[in-house]
């Protein structure tokens, strides 16, 4: 591993992004409409948004982010730069962390506007402090960038790694606890939503939204960082130098 | 003293296999350093898959490839070895000083190399257009420029001239014979038979195999012609007259078909 070569990474990404406004504007405000929408829609009902609006906060980065990623990853196996790159000093941890700082950039920005949106526009409102509200969303953000690194190992077109959202992204959302507490969900469900990170994210929020403090906040959220992590790790040994 | 050392390229007994086809069955070559060697031979014949062994980015099912003294794609390597693969591998999105810039950090090349290989492929005016506005063969010039940073021992160029002008394909053979003179060894593949002449050696390949090893001077006598074209259909048409071993030349899928069709061409 090499700082300059990680850090020439990432600024080489954003700097792609750069090029690419339209990109950038999506990923900073679509979150923001949407929750926006799902604001509106509960407009009559007293209650319901401050219930549903934090664990919404938690989905929209994670799916956001999975999905640039993934796509972005794989343009660069298939455009042929990576394999240029396998044949540079680039060491493959460079490589993926170099993504991951660039993306957790764009995602902190996209969850800083997402949250305060939430908060002061469509007036969420919530026990504990805002900022871990904030934390939870960046985390969750870095979540998915490090799925989608991982899972665009896996995939060999850009179809496929669109068609890797339902069966990655969506089983999360199901069983996560947003439709129903993984406390009343059959056994052998709520033992699968133990092991699903989108899970402890969602636990998060609800802690925080619901003023809890201390290990009963930060526990799950470690949970989530070291899925994030695992998947980063993972994402990097899954990288080629030879490939067939 | 270990002959590999004197030579850039040692491969014996190289096998390959891409699916379900054997694209090397025990290939042996040698490539001395310090020479501009051509890689010649009809589309799907190995030719990628030989310099992507060299370079090692080939997954390999035996065999032995030795790059400068040391096991093609070991890390000291990276340093010393640069490939321009066959389709511009650069950032569509980026300029072309940008491009330039990401790699020579990561080769950690000094930043007055950007500005001299942009200037030796002939793009200085553009050098701040995004690659997505440049027409192909400009493209390729980048792409070839990558290759030229950080002064590389070995460079290997697949198809570096393809979709150029006359006019600046000899202004880039002009280019390589200047790195070779400076004591760098260049691989070049080519299907313009033309160039082959430009070359100091020749491999010709077919079906994977390599079936002549030579000189453009050899190249044209033993063939009895002045034209390089003709006497490349002459190896040819006398190797399939006789093949070695009886092995059937039809190769189904050249990564660059695959890469047309739109499949994953990796």
């Amino acid at each position: 591993m090499n700082g300059v070569r990680t850090l020439a990474t990432a600024g080489r990404v954003l700097r792609q992004l750069s090029h690419d406004p339209r990109s950038i504007a999506l990923m900073l405000i679509a979150p923001s409409l949407l929750v926006g929408l799902f604001a509106w829609l509960f407009s009559d009902q007293e209650g319901v948004f401050d219930q549903f609006g934090g664990p919404i906060l938690a989905l929209f980065p994670f799916i956001v982010m999975f999905l640039i990623t993934s796509i972005t990853t794989l343009r660069e196996r298939r455009s042929g730069t990576l394999e240029r790159l396998m044949t540079t000093p680039l060491g493959k941890a460079d490589f993926i962390l170099g993504y991951g700082l660039a993306f957790g950039l764009m995602a902190t920005l996209q969850a800083v506007i997402t949250v305060t949106f939430a908060v002061l526009v469509c007036g969420l409102e919530v026990e504990g402090p805002v900022w871990q509200l904030g934390l939870v969303a960046v985390v969750d953000a870095i979540l998915g960038t490090a799925l989608g690194l991982l899972a665009s190992a896996f995939a060999r077109t850009e179809f496929q790694a669109v068609q890797f959202m339902p069966l990655i992204v969506f089983p999360q959302i199901i069983l996560g606890g947003l439709f129903m507490p993984r406390e009343d969900m059959p056994d052998a469900l709520y033992a699968i939503s133990n092991w699903l990170p989108l899970s402890y994210a969602i636990d998060t929020i609800n802690a925080v939204t619901a003023g809890d403090e201390g290990w009963d906040v930060f526990g799950p959220l470690l949970i989530v960082v070291a899925f994030a992590v695992g998947s980063l790790i993972l994402a990097s040994l899954t990288l080629r130098r030879r490939t067939p | 003293m270990n002959k590999s050392v004197a030579e850039a390229v040692h491969v014996r007994g190289l096998q390959v296999r891409r699916g379900a086809t054997e694209v090397f069955t025990g290939l042996d070559l040698d490539i001395p350093r310090g020479q501009i060697t051509g890689l010649l031979g009809p589309s799907g014949c190995g030719k990628t898959t030989l310099m992507r062994s060299i370079v090692g980015v080939q997954r390999v099912a035996g065999g032995t490839v030795e790059v400068l003294g040391e096991p093609a794609g070991s890390r000291p390597l990276r340093h010393r070895v640069s490939y321009d693969t066959q389709a511009a591998s650069v950032y569509a999105d980026l300029t072309i000083h940008q491009n330039l810039r990401y790699f020579a950090r990561l080769l950690r090349a000094p930043r007055s190399d950007v500005d001299r290989v942009i200037d030796e492929v002939g793009l200085t005016d553009q050098r701040n257009q995004t690659i997505g506005s440049l027409s192909g063969g400009q493209e390729n010039r980048v792409s070839l420029a990558v290759a030229m940073l950080g002064d590389p021992e070995l460079l290997v160029l697949d198809e570096p001239t393809v979709g150029l002008d006359p006019l600046l394909r000899n202004e880039l053979w002009k280019l390589f014979r200047q790195l070779a003179d400076k004591g760098a060894t260049i691989i070049v593949s080519s299907h313009v038979m033309d160039e082959a002449l430009r070359c100091d050696r020749l491999i010709l390949m077919r079906a994977g195999r390599i079936i002549a090893d030579t000189t453009p001077e050899r190249l044209l006598s033993d063939t009895g012609t002045d034209d390089p074209d003709a006497a490349f259909l002459a190896l040819i048409e006398r190797d399939a007259a006789a093949p070695p071993d009886g092995t059937d030349d039809d190769r189904p899928h050249t990564r660059r078909e695959a890469r047309e069709s739109g499949k994953a061409g990796s």
